[in-house]
């Protein structure tokens, strides 16, 4: 087989067209993928920016907190490390008032409200901090629907973020992470982490693309059925006005954590 | 010229081996920790930053003080800094490379350092600091090796390095001012969010390093046939006692603010580095050595006496070195940590394997600088200068 230069000219022309088109597509792809971290479905829920409000009053027992913290830990494999409480890993967990809101303490606080144990997580910051500082975009916030995400992959461990969040919502891997982890109740779904990176939560970001609300949502939403109430995480879309978010904002008088420092917490508390 | 450092006498030998030996055991362990991870150190989810980049934080500013004998020497021709320009220079240099380890040690995840290259992030302080102190590395590696290259050939340093020796001068404040800026535009860390955050760092830089330097010119006069000169380590002398003098200032600026204005926040770390908060005191004692050495030395250095005798400056030097050491490699640190955003007090001590891992960085930069030292002293020994120190002329 002869081929002859005009006709090798044109295979090259193509070829190269061809795989440029490639290139600009694999790129599109990879900036898909980038953002929404696993590919998306129809059934998908989207916001332009999820938040999250905490109705303290649809607590009542230590077991109803424990229920979405158990949810949160379970879904996405969170170790349990008992053996050494300074390395704990928690995306989900409580503190009292006056540290889940220091600076708002006050002495004849309410006994009721001093010891109320306030659900805390990830405040997923309109202008987060933990994104400013990290060296290699492994915290990045997606702009589709402000979700600060973590790619557990890119991160190098200089923990930075964790000196960047005000709301100590960062745990780091001191250790490997997988002894700690029960196997029984492991989900497959969710990959489990290494020694060395930092996590914490992601609003459940793999649950949204399936069309599923967060597992902590869930859970509340379980707690508050046995209870005949309506459930006390409500989850939603700032930016829509008819959001359900939008409408508990409107009604009630709402708390955020530490907003005086201009990150935009997006999680909300109502007390 | 790196031949000249495989000659030696059996006291170099034996300080060379020791420094392997202590190198060798922090490998060791250095081991361990990449084995099994950072939970090997005292660090916590709540003090996620120790000793390590502690010690980063306070050689940065050792690296930086090289520019306190350049510049006077550069720019307004102050010969009697010439013998201690190039022992300032490779001071940086080993101060740049124990600052770049004592990074990479502090990384859970070490293999992907080169992520920090390979997905720059204009956006973060960490990314200009890796900037900024390769380009000084670069800058005292060349300035360095041509000056004293050209200084054993016994000919003028080449024109075409003045322009980088005014670079290296505009370069080295910027690597402690950026090293602050780390810490310093972070929400939320009272102790750290300071607007004269970068004035504090430079003023102790300008004190320990050159404090460190004069130690080191002692040392070098004392061990060997080259005189770095009596003049040019009493002037350094003086910027140590002005820059000390300025740095306790600047802390006592810290204290007024927070305890003046009565915030809370502001005040919670100071009160629990030096008087301990809520029945946690760990760090008090260290903190108070740190300000007692602080006040030795300035009481020591303030005396134009006291001064100019210089065993009695190299005891005030050291005064100065390790009470900046404190507190800028290790109070610094922690005490931004503690309290934690929360207000729960989680204390930080280092571990035996963290104190090996340390000490081990601290000796490959003690051997690096033995080695350079070395080489320009065995040049320097070659030279004779003539009565004013100024001019090198040839050896009878
Ligand atoms: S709460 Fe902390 S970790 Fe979460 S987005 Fe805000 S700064 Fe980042
Ligand atoms: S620890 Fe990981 S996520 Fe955090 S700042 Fe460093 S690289 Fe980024």
């Amino acid at each position: 087989m002869s081929v002859n230069r005009r006709e090798f000219l044109k295979i090259v022309s193509m070829s190269t067209i061809l795989s440029l088109g490639g290139v600009v597509s694999i790129s599109s792809l990879k900036n898909h993928v980038e953002a929404s971290q696993i590919s998306r479905n129809a059934k998908a829920l989207t916001a332009k920016r999820w938040a999250m409000v905490i109705d303290m009053s649809k607590f009542t027992s230590e077991e109803d907190y424990r229920k979405c913290i158990d949810a949160c830990h379970r879904e996405h494999n969170v170790p349990h490390v008992t053996d050494n409480p300074k390395h704990e890993i928690k995306w989900m967990w409580t503190d009292t008032y006056e540290h889940a809101f220091p600076g708002n303490e006050d002495k004849y606080l309410s006994e009721k409200i001093k010891h109320m144990p306030f659900l805390l997580l990830c405040n997923h910051c309109e202008n987060p901090p933990c994104v400013r500082v990290c060296p290699t975009q492994a915290t990045f916030k997606r702009k589709s629907d402000g979700i600060v995400m973590m790619d557990m992959h890119r991160c190098i461990g200089c923990r930075f973020c964790m000196a960047g969040c005000p709301y100590g919502a960062r745990s780091f891997n001191y250790k490997d992470p997988r002894p700690y982890l029960d196997e029984s109740r492991e989900n497959p779904e969710f990959p489990t982490r290494m020694k060395g990176v930092v996590e914490k939560c992601t609003l459940c970001y793999e649950r949204l693309a399936h069309g599923l609300l967060p597992a902590c949502v869930e859970a509340a939403k379980e707690v508050a059925a046995k209870k005949g109430i309506t459930p006390g995480l409500i989850f939603g879309d700032l930016e829509d006005p008819n959001s359900e978010v939008r409408r508990v904002l409107n009604e009630r008088f709402t708390v955020r954590r530490k907003p005086e420092l201009g990150t935009g917490p997006s999680v909300y508390y109502i007390i | 010229m790196l031949e000249k450092a495989i000659y030696g006498g059996r006291r170099y030998w034996v300080w060379i081996f020791c420094l392997l030996g202590i190198i060798g055991v922090g490998f060791l362990a250095y081991l361990y920790q990449f084995k099994t991870g950072l939970g090997v150190t005292g660090m916590s989810r709540d003090v996620s930053w120790g000793l390590y980049i502690g010690q980063f934080t306070f050689l940065v500013g050792v690296a930086a003080s090289g520019v306190m004998v350049v510049l006077p020497y550069y720019l307004h021709d102050y010969k009697k800094f010439g013998r201690l320009t190039i022992l300032g220079e490779f001071l940086a240099i080993s101060a740049v490379i124990m600052c770049m380890l004592f990074i990479f040690v502090d990384l859970g995840q070490p293999l992907r350092v080169l992520n920090v290259i390979l997905h720059p992030t204009p956006n973060s302080v960490m990314f200009y600091d890796m900037l900024v102190l390769s380009g000084y590395l670069f800058l005292n590696i060349l300035i360095g090796w041509t000056v004293l290259g050209a200084e054993r050939k016994e000919i003028a340093p080449p024109k075409w390095i003045k322009p980088f020796i005014i670079l290296s001068i505009a370069w080295a404040p910027s690597i402690h001012t950026v090293t602050a800026f780390l810490y310093a535009g972070i929400p939320g860390r009272h102790l750290w969010l300071t607007a004269i955050m970068a004035a504090r760092f430079l003023a102790s830089a300008f004190a320990g390093g050159p404090a460190l330097l004069i130690i080191l010119a002692l040392i070098v006069r004392k061990y060997t046939k080259f005189d770095p000169g009596k003049e040019a380590i009493q002037s350094l002398g003086k910027i140590v006692t002005y820059c000390m003098l300025i740095n306790v200032f600047f802390l006592g600026l810290e204290f007024f603010t927070a305890f003046y204005s009565q915030i809370p926040g502001h005040m919670h770390s100071l009160v629990y580095l030096y008087a301990g908060l809520h029945g946690h005191s760990q760090l008090v004692p260290v903190m108070w050595i740190s300000s007692i050495l602080a006040v030795i030395a300035i009481g020591m250095l303030i005396f134009p006496q006291i001064r100019k005798n210089e065993s009695l400056l190299a005891v005030a030097c050291l005064a100065t070195f390790f009470s900046l050491w404190i507190d800028k490699g290790f109070g610094l640190v922690v005490g931004g940590f503690v309290p934690n955003p929360l207000e729960r007090i989680t204390e930080y001590w280092p571990t035996l394997p963290e104190t090996l891992i340390t000490l081990a960085v601290w000796a490959i930069g003690f051997l690096v600088l033995t080695i350079l030292y070395k080489i320009a002293v065995s040049v320097k020994e070659e030279v004779v200068f003539d009565k004013y120190g100024e001019k090198q002329i040839k050896a009878e």
